[in-house]
């Protein structure tokens, strides 16, 4: 709110006429997309209170009742909830995963496709494996059920064909962590890899020229030349992908999970549609959703830290 | 130069990972699609690889047939469209104003910005006011929330500084207004930018369903196409194409749950590829200024 009401005391504040004459113009734009963010984001913001105080439907968030133990009944409600602990236990579990190969594998593929020799077949690679970043989550569910169902699923039906053993890779909890895993990286690769292959054209042709000359091989020039290039790129993208170690999306966990595997499948964002959306719990929902976003705040911010420390550039 | 014997095999390794990239990629889709041009009795046997078996186009004309899917499809295509015109509308009319650096409280804005991409305060505030609002179970919920994405328009504003400042400075040493300076100095040089933010809009409000399925779960006959198919592919056994046909013989289910797939996947790979290049250069800008 205080950035509008500032913008607008400038106007008024600047005392040529020939400002305003000039430029009102632009706070005219300005009017929709600041009423949107002011609606729309900032406004819910106010309604986290909600988190300290006894929800009530026909009340509205500032009149409603302070929670008990100083407003923390909530939180302390959520860490005695096993299905919060197990909640937590699940976001971090898929996000760390998720991390340790979904980060790697693009820059892999683009240290790959830089290799490359053939423009053309370079480009047809690129169009195919940005294909799944087009596609929905639903629609990938639909796929891995249709290739990884036990008994119909084409992937075992190969497999018993060759006398092996089906594997149940959606039934089963474990296994099903590493398809949610296999399939995020699935998703995401090929189009990760766009970030990484406009940071490679940035890097100086005459490097690896010189290293030619010397009689470098091509493992010591990506070594040596691609990955330093390629460094403060990793950096920020490692530090936003911190920040989101225990976010969670909804609509993959959703469209992926089965009553087979709830046990691992319930992440934060399930937890919160289950308990406040579904059910009645709207306090304890969204004490869980702010203290998501508030330890997503501080990873953000730590990661940030850490990386100026090593005199990298960092987000800010 | 002649090549090292090395580096021939090292590109021989290069293209082998990248066919098989290319095959893990594709083959999923493809094979869903063979599924769903083969006959039931096929699917039963489960005989059904990398070539339809016994074609049979009868689930693609049960589900078009179906009037909730194909309603379904239309209002999804209207939504997507309308939608689309409202976020670029959003996007340029705030990324626009943002690069004049004479601004005052320019800074103000962009903190107010960023700080939202940074902290959201989660679903049940927003639930709250969609109350309030009295959003919920309106189809405008599926439009207003989400319209404005900050990360598109960091993209949009970072094309929008990279056009030259004297273009504008001339512009209005002659008189004109930043309304007249954005319609026929800046837009027309940004067409690479909108197709690639249309490109992500659609593609984001195409393929959405959470919010439909969060705030809109009592308004059936606005089901998004993709909330719609998140039912098709969960039933058990027969969709409701399938029973309203008389149609349920096992197998038949499979083949209409891939027909439902594909067509709503179709329209998406139809039009990605031809915006490749754009959108290589819309990410690109995102991660320079993000």
């Amino acid at each position: 709110m205080t950035a509008q009401t500032r913008a607008q005391k400038t106007i008024g504040r600047g005392n040529s006429k020939m400002y305003v004459k000039r430029y009102w113009m632009l706070y005219a734009m300005l009017l929709l997309p600041v009423a949107y963010f002011i609606i729309f984001k900032y406004v819910p913001m106010t309604y986290i209170q909600v988190a300290f105080k006894k929800f009530s439907i026909t009340k509205s968030p500032w009149d409603m009742e302070w929670a008990k133990n100083g407003g923390f009944e909530y939180f302390i409600k959520a860490f005695s909830n096993r299905d919060f602990l197990y909640a937590v236990r699940n976001t971090l579990t898929l996000n760390i995963l998720g991390l340790i190969f979904g980060f790697p594998a693009p820059i892999i593929l683009a240290l790959i496709l830089n290799e490359l020799p053939y423009p053309r077949f370079k480009r047809i690679t690129q169009t195919v494996a940005y294909m799944p970043h087009f596609l929905s989550w639903i629609i990938i569910s639909g796929l891995a059920l249709q290739l990884l169902a036990t008994r119909f699923g084409l992937v075992n039906i190969v497999l018993r064909n060759m006398g092996l053993e089906a594997i149940q890779f959606l039934d089963k909890p474990t296994n099903w962590v590493w398809t949610y895993v296999f399939l995020g990286v699935w998703q995401s690769v090929g189009w990760n890899t766009i970030i990484y292959l406009a940071a490679l054209t940035g890097i100086n042709p005459e490097l690896y020229e010189a290293a030619a000359v010397d009689g470098a091989s091509r493992l010591r020039k990506i070594w040596h030349i691609t990955l330093p290039g390629l460094r403060s790129t990793i950096i920020i993208l490692l530090i936003l992908s911190l920040g989101q170690i225990i976010g969670s999306e909804f609509d993959r966990p959703f469209a992926l999970t089965n009553t087979l595997v709830t046990s691992v499948s319930n992440v934060l964002s399930i937890f919160v549609y289950n308990y406040g959306i579904k059910g009645t719990q709207q306090s304890l929902a969204t004490a869980v959703g702010f203290f998501q976003s508030v330890i997503g705040v501080i990873f953000l911010i730590s990661a940030n830290l850490i990386a100026r420390r090593f005199d990298e550039r960092g987000l800010w | 130069m002649v090549k090292a014997k090395s580096s021939k095999i090292g590109d021989i390794i290069i293209v082998a990972i990248c066919v098989l990239l290319i095959l893990i990629c594709f083959l999923p889709v493809w094979n869903v699609f063979v599924r769903s041009l083969s006959s039931p009795a096929a699917l039963v046997r489960s005989d059904v690889y990398l070539w339809p078996k016994e074609f049979d186009l009868t689930a693609y004309s049960l589900v078009l047939k179906d009037a909730e899917y194909t309603w379904a499809l239309a209002w999804t295509a209207m939504l997507t469209v309308g939608c689309t015109l409202l976020s670029m509308a959003l996007t340029i009319l705030c990324a626009f104003p943002l690069i004049f650096e004479q601004l005052k409280g320019r800074k103000a804005i962009n903190a107010l910005i960023l700080v939202t991409m940074y902290f959201n305060a989660g679903t049940i505030p927003s639930y709250i006011l969609f109350k309030n609002l009295n959003l919920i179970n309106s189809p405008l919920v599926m439009v207003l929330p989400y319209s404005l994405s900050v990360f598109n328009m960091i993209i949009m504003r970072t094309f929008l500084q990279n056009i030259p400042v004297s273009l504008r400075e001339s512009a209005e040493i002659d008189g004109a207004n930043p309304f007249r300076i954005l319609v026929s100095i800046y837009l027309p040089l940004s067409t690479s930018v909108i197709a690639t933010l249309s490109l992500f809009y659609a593609v984001g409000r195409w393929n959405g369903y959470a919010d439909a399925l969060m705030f809109m779960n009592r308004n059936k006959p606005f089901y998004p196409i993709q909330l719609l198919l998140y039912f098709i592919i969960q039933s058990k056994d027969s969709v409701d194409a399938a029973t309203q046909e008389g149609f349920s013989s096992p197998g038949a289910s499979d083949a209409i749950k891939a027909a439902s797939v594909m067509i709503a996947t179709i329209p998406i790979l139809m039009i990605y590829p031809w915006l490749q290049r754009f959108f290589i250069h819309g990410v690109t800008l995102g991660a320079m200024k993000g």
